[in-house]
């Protein structure tokens, strides 16, 4: 499933402020650092169903590929387990790399060839906000709405309940004051950077 | 063994070559008046000289010691048969022993020597070693076959990893070799001629003439402005014209000039004299002619060098027709700052700037098919380097760097260049370049990066190749001169890869620098030096050693055909053309025992080893089978 | 008469119609806003003379997906002495959904659990290794990143103090503890039980973010196991990451992580895996090929509960593979 992309032709027109800077002012890793070891790739449990490895993300940082980047299922596979991270002989953190590139994902719009993890992380964050802990049950049943997959899981989920193990009700905290401040602010930071 | 006739004292011992073992050996030389001792054990290459030296302190001919090897030629190779094994062990003892019967008393050759030194090349090799035998007290002859010494250092511009400026270092260097009095340097001087063998080298060397009179010459640099020939000067890689009374470097560089015969205008056709009007000093002479010296050395240090492969034979590079297609040294030539450009990077095409630059390492190396197979070792860096220096100059540019692997096998040089692709925001490409050609006015060069797995198409400026090192142009005629064997690229052989890397297998001849495979400035050096340490080991005796165990000439029998001449690859033998007969020079044979069969009258043997005792080692083998035993099943060829 | 039954039938009617409205209106609104006004107050359980104490973050998992966990915790740390304070009205860490979406809300949430934890002198107790991951990150963020920590103060009105000490259930077992007790209060050894012990990826990953054990080789469950009598095997698969919530969007993919995680466990001679976090144990549970594999996955608490002899907690019903049969073979039950 790896994919090989078009050629690249150099000098790039680069217009304003190069990508790479951005990225590395946004995630405060040094990208530059990487000289291609693959030690990487070679350790992530997820590489094998991503798009793009984990190094040739990096790569296509370094040439300012940000469309192709932005829009990659990889940045959404990754789990962040950090095998890379703790690896890696320059301290790139990569985990914190694909969390930076996600965010500017999302705040710049860009249209992820991956739907369905994007709709759980919204989901999850929903059911925050709304009592401050995940409730399993109505997070899952958003879940199932924004990503259109109503069948998979069904009968284990159905066995977890039986168990006991999906409480019916919601709670809320009492400090919903302060979650919602978070919240706002951080939707507000996406909104400027946005801009 | 003990049984045998003349065999008074026989000994076990499982450590012979010990201490208390070689006092075994003593003592039974002593007490029992021995005139012979064969030791059974190991291959002679481990242990003869151990023995013979134990030998010889007791007093007994150290050649009357022979060694019996039932280890390498019996035990290691029969395993699982150690009946036979040991049946075999003891033929090739009594065989030793027949042999032993019939040797000769004999002393080691001595030979005069000259502890002199010649060294060929006087780039930082050849600077080296001459500063460091000459601090030794030892004289030496330095030859460079260019105007002026310094080599291809000269031309560089700062070194990595630590961004010296070439000429800082050389300039003390020069210095020293120009005051020096145990050195004399012979510039504009090629070797003509070698003979004789080591510690007596007798070398004829040919002082080109330079048309000027260097005495009277003051360097002023005149005859340089007014002379009207145009030529692309070789020190700046063709960056640059000279004229045809040119210095080798650049003023500054202290150089005196010469005339390029072929070029100039006085000896073409039109008696141009421009050159010897202006001078103030009246130093042009066009009647100078060459003359031969000669000199008597010791040993020879062989620095000769490196070129680049030239990029006119790189088709798929542009076969060196695009103009800002250059080499590694060419853009040395620009940084530096007495260079063709005054230290600026411009495209050799226009003049103007470049920002995009292309370096594409592995040019001609690591390509076994169709240039060099060999890996050049200093291109990773030096192309980190030349794109850091670049940036410095030009801190808009962007350097791309092709490349399929980065070594940096020194101290200091992979920080060196970590810290250079961070710091200059150095772009690498991992790929070789499949071609490049002039697009407008810009370079396009076609590669891959296998990294991004993409194709990869730069417009450049400007395109640098890192090109194979080879060897100094005319290093097989000289190796010839020398009777030094070189490899199939014309780099100079050594001795031992690992345990001899700065002799020639061939005596007395010592190599330095790229001239033997290339190397970076810091192992050059080293190699130098080593060579200087050596050749001081050589001449800490007086008199040279050698085994006697060289061919000989019984003078009654030799009809004087001179076959043994032709067939000896040492030079070794030769006729004496009073008495018509054949000579052994005993300091150059090496006991290979082609003349001995190539002497149809079998006047010539060899010492320790006539004909008579061979036959009488073969008899030995021969009565077993005679006798019908059971080596039937063994492999002949004993 | 009829004027009377008719009224009672009205009333009867509205009272059922009203109730029925009450119901459903009380339901939705539960879904949507969640049930009002109580929080979590601090539960104590009963603490046996000399016990130390410690605050506790339970997290969302531990009334849900991992509630065995939780309630083998508190049974466990009850028996050694240990008296758990749960923490004020906690929120939940945010997890992986939240700090792949906006870095500052990811480390707000874990940073608002610091300042309710910072209102006792106690050090922190975190049982899942997820919340344990978000709640470090939260803590290296303070403690390096001054604009962050001046911004996370403000948004959320408190004043880090760097001296909360944050400690993973297993580390404050392991090295709060200490095996001397633990062996104190050992009935039933486990013996002849054969576990691999799976850390995950959020326990010991980054180590400058975890600090805790060695990240490509840990031991504290393998010597936690060996203390109660079970012998730890060694494998190679211990810290692979189990997929995550990965589980739910790319299943195929987790089922290939998990099979290769489990099966290279039983290739080592394992008979059950334990481990410290409640998505690990449902995704090796329920991921796994089990009729090929069949390994049941243990909290390590439960396995402590096993060897302490407690009763009454066999919390086997609520795993996805049932422990029992394995643990009836080895006279265990």
């Amino acid at each position: 499933m790896k994919e090989q992309g078009a050629g690249i032709e150099l000098p790039e027109r680069k217009a304003g402020h190069s990508f790479i800077q951005e990225v590395q002012d946004r995630c405060g890793e040094n990208i530059r650092l990487c000289y291609q070891c693959l030690k990487c790739t070679a350790g992530c449990p997820t590489a094998p169903y991503m798009d793009f490895n984990p190094n040739t993300i990096i790569r296509m940082i370094q040439w300012g590929l940000k469309q192709e980047v932005l829009e990659s299922k990889a940045i959404w596979l990754c789990v962040s387990c950090e095998a890379c991270g703790t690896r890696c002989p320059n301290e790139i953190d990569i985990g914190v790399l694909m969390d930076a590139l996600r965010e500017m994902s999302l705040e710049q719009g860009y249209r992820a060839r991956e739907k369905g993890i994007v709709a759980l992380h919204n989901a999850f964050m929903a059911s925050i906000r709304r009592g401050g802990r995940v409730h399993e049950a109505t997070m899952l049943m958003e879940y199932k709405l924004r990503s259109r997959d109503y069948w998979t899981d069904l009968i284990p989920g159905m066995k977890l309940f039986m168990k006991g193990k999906i409480p019916l009700f919601p709670r809320r905290i009492n400090g919903m004051d302060s979650i919602r401040e978070m919240y706002r602010k951080a939707l507000k930071k996406a909104e400027t950077k946005r801009g | 063994m003990g049984e045998i006739g003349d065999v008074v004292h026989s000994e076990d011992y499982i450590y012979m070559c010990s201490d208390p073992g070689q006092l075994l050996i003593r003592n039974a030389i002593r007490e029992e008046g021995l005139e012979g001792v064969v030791v059974a054990c190991c291959s002679p290459s481990m242990h003869e000289t151990t023995f013979r030296k134990a030998v010889k302190s007791e007093g007994l001919n150290p050649y009357l010691c022979e060694i019996a090897n039932i280890r390498e030629q019996c035990s290691w190779v029969h395993r699982g048969d150690e009946e036979l094994a040991t049946q075999k062990a003891a033929e090739i003892i009594r065989s030793v022993l027949e042999k032993m019967r019939q040797n000769e008393t004999l002393e080691t050759l001595t030979m005069p020597l000259t502890k002199r030194v010649l060294v060929i090349g006087g780039g930082i090799a050849g600077i080296t070693a001459s500063i460091d035998l000459a601090d030794g007290g030892y004289e030496v002859i330095l030859v460079e076959r260019q105007p002026s010494v310094g080599g291809r250092l000269l031309q560089l511009s700062q070194t990595f990893p630590h961004l010296d400026d070439a000429r800082c270092i050389l300039g003390p260097k020069r210095g020293e070799i120009a005051n020096h009095p145990k050195i004399k340097v012979m510039r504009y001087c090629e070797v003509e001629e070698v003979k004789g063998f080591i510690g007596n080298f007798d070398v004829r060397m040919r002082h080109k003439p330079s048309y000027v009179d260097w005495d009277k010459c003051s360097a002023c640099g005149v005859c340089l402005e007014r002379c009207p020939v145009e030529i692309p000067s070789e020190f700046e890689m063709g960056l640059k014209a000279r004229k045809a009374i040119y210095t080798w470097a650049p003023a500054g560089d202290s150089g005196k000039p010469v005339i390029d015969r072929g070029r100039c205008r006085h000896f073409t056709d039109e008696n141009c004299t421009i050159c010897e009007e202006v001078c103030p000093e009246r130093a042009i002479d066009y009647h100078q002619q060459e003359r031969l010296s000669e000199e008597r050395v010791g040993a020879i240090v062989v620095a000769t060098g490196y070129d680049l492969f030239p990029v006119e034979m790189i088709g798929e590079y542009g076969y060196g027709k695009v103009p800002d297609v250059i080499d590694g040294l060419a853009f040395e030539r620009m940084l530096s700052p007495l260079g063709p450009t005054g230290g600026e990077i411009r495209r050799p095409s226009d003049g103007r700037i470049p920002r995009d630059v292309v370096f594409i390492q592995c040019v001609a190396s690591r390509d076994p098919e169709r240039y060099m197979p060999y890996c050049s070792r200093v291109c990773c860096m030096y192309t980190a380097k030349q794109a850091k220096l670049l940036k410095r100059k030009v801190p808009g540019a962007q350097p791309y760097i092709f490349f399929m692997d980065i070594r940096t096998d020194s101290k200091g040089y992979e920080q060196f260049l970590q810290q250079t692709i961070e710091e200059e925001e150095l772009i690498y490409l991992r790929g070789r370049v499949a071609r490049v050609f002039r697009e407008g006015d810009k370079v396009t060069v076609w590669g891959e990066d296998t990294l991004a797995n993409r194709k990869v198409e730069v417009h450049a400026d400007m395109v640098v190749l890192a090109t194979a090192l080879v060897p100094s142009q005319g290093i097989q005629d000289l190796a010839a001169k020398l009777r030094a064997t070189t490899d199939k690229h014309g780099f100079l052989t050594e001795a031992h890869i690992k345990l001899y890397p700065v002799e020639s297998p061939t005596k007395g001849i010592f190599l330095a620098g790229c001239g033997q495979g290339p190397k970076d400035i810091t192992d050059t050096v080293a190699q130098a030096s080593a060579t200087a340490s050596k050749i001081q080991a050589l001449f800490s005796q007086d008199v040279l050693f050698q085994d006697p165990l060289v061919a000989f000439v019984d003078p009654e029998i030799c009809s004087g055909c001179g076959l043994c001449v032709h067939v000896c690859p040492y030079e070794a033998r030769e006729m004496d053309e009073y008495r018509r007969i054949s000579r052994v020079h005993e300091a150059l044979c090496q006991g290979c025992g082609a003349c001995i069969a190539a002497c149809p009258n079998n006047a010539c043997e060899l010492r320790n080893s006539k004909a008579t005792q061979v036959f009488g080692m073969i008899e030995v083998f021969e009565e077993k089978r005679k006798r019908g035993s059971v080596n039937e099943g063994t492999r002949s060829g004993n | 008469m009829t004027s009377i039954f008719i009224t009672l039938a009205y009333l009867s009617v509205l009272a059922i119609m009203g109730l029925l409205i009450y119901v459903i209106g009380f339901t939705a609104y539960s879904l949507v806003f969640g049930k009002p006004g109580r929080g979590t107050s601090a539960k104590r359980i009963a603490a046996h003379e000399g016990g130390e104490m410690y605050s506790y973050f339970p997290g969302c998992t531990s009334h849900s997906t991992a509630v065995e966990y939780d309630l083998s915790t508190k049974a466990v740390l009850k028996t050694l002495g240990v008296e758990l304070v749960e923490i004020d009205d906690w929120n939940c860490c945010g997890a992986a959904a939240v700090h792949s979406m906006n870095r500052f809300l990811s480390l707000c949430l874990p940073a608002r659990n610091i300042a309710m934890a910072q209102k006792r002198d106690l050090e922190l107790v975190v049982p899942c290794a997820g919340c344990f991951n978000m709640l470090k990150r939260a803590e290296r963020a303070l403690k390096t990143d001054l604009d962050a920590r001046r911004e996370i103060e403000s948004t959320i009105g408190f004043t880090y103090r760097e001296d909360l000490t944050i400690r993973a259930l297993i580390d404050m077992v392991v090295t709060g503890i200490g095996f001397r007790r633990i062996e104190e209060r050992v009935q039933r050894p486990l013996a002849g039980l054969k576990v691999a012990s799976y850390y995950g990826c959020a326990l010991v990953r980054h180590p400058k973010t975890t600090q805790l054990d060695d990240p490509e080789n840990p031991q504290y469950l393998d010597k936690l196991m060996g203390t109660l009598g079970a012998t730890p095997v060694e494998w190679s698969y211990k810290t692979d990451c189990c997929g995550a919530d990965l589980a739910l969007t790319h299943g195929a993919a987790v089922v290939k992580l998990v099979n290769k995680i489990v099966g290279m466990a039983k290739e080592a001679g394992a008979q059950c895996l334990v481990c410290s976090c409640g998505l690990c144990q449902i995704n090796l549970e329920m991921r796994q090929d089990v009729n090929a594999l069949g390994l049941p996955v243990f909290y390590f608490t439960e396995l402590m509960g096993v060897a302490f002899g407690l009763k009454g907690t066999d919390w086997w019903a609520k795993h996805m593979i049932n422990p029992s049969a394995l643990l009836g073979s080895l006279d265990l039950r």
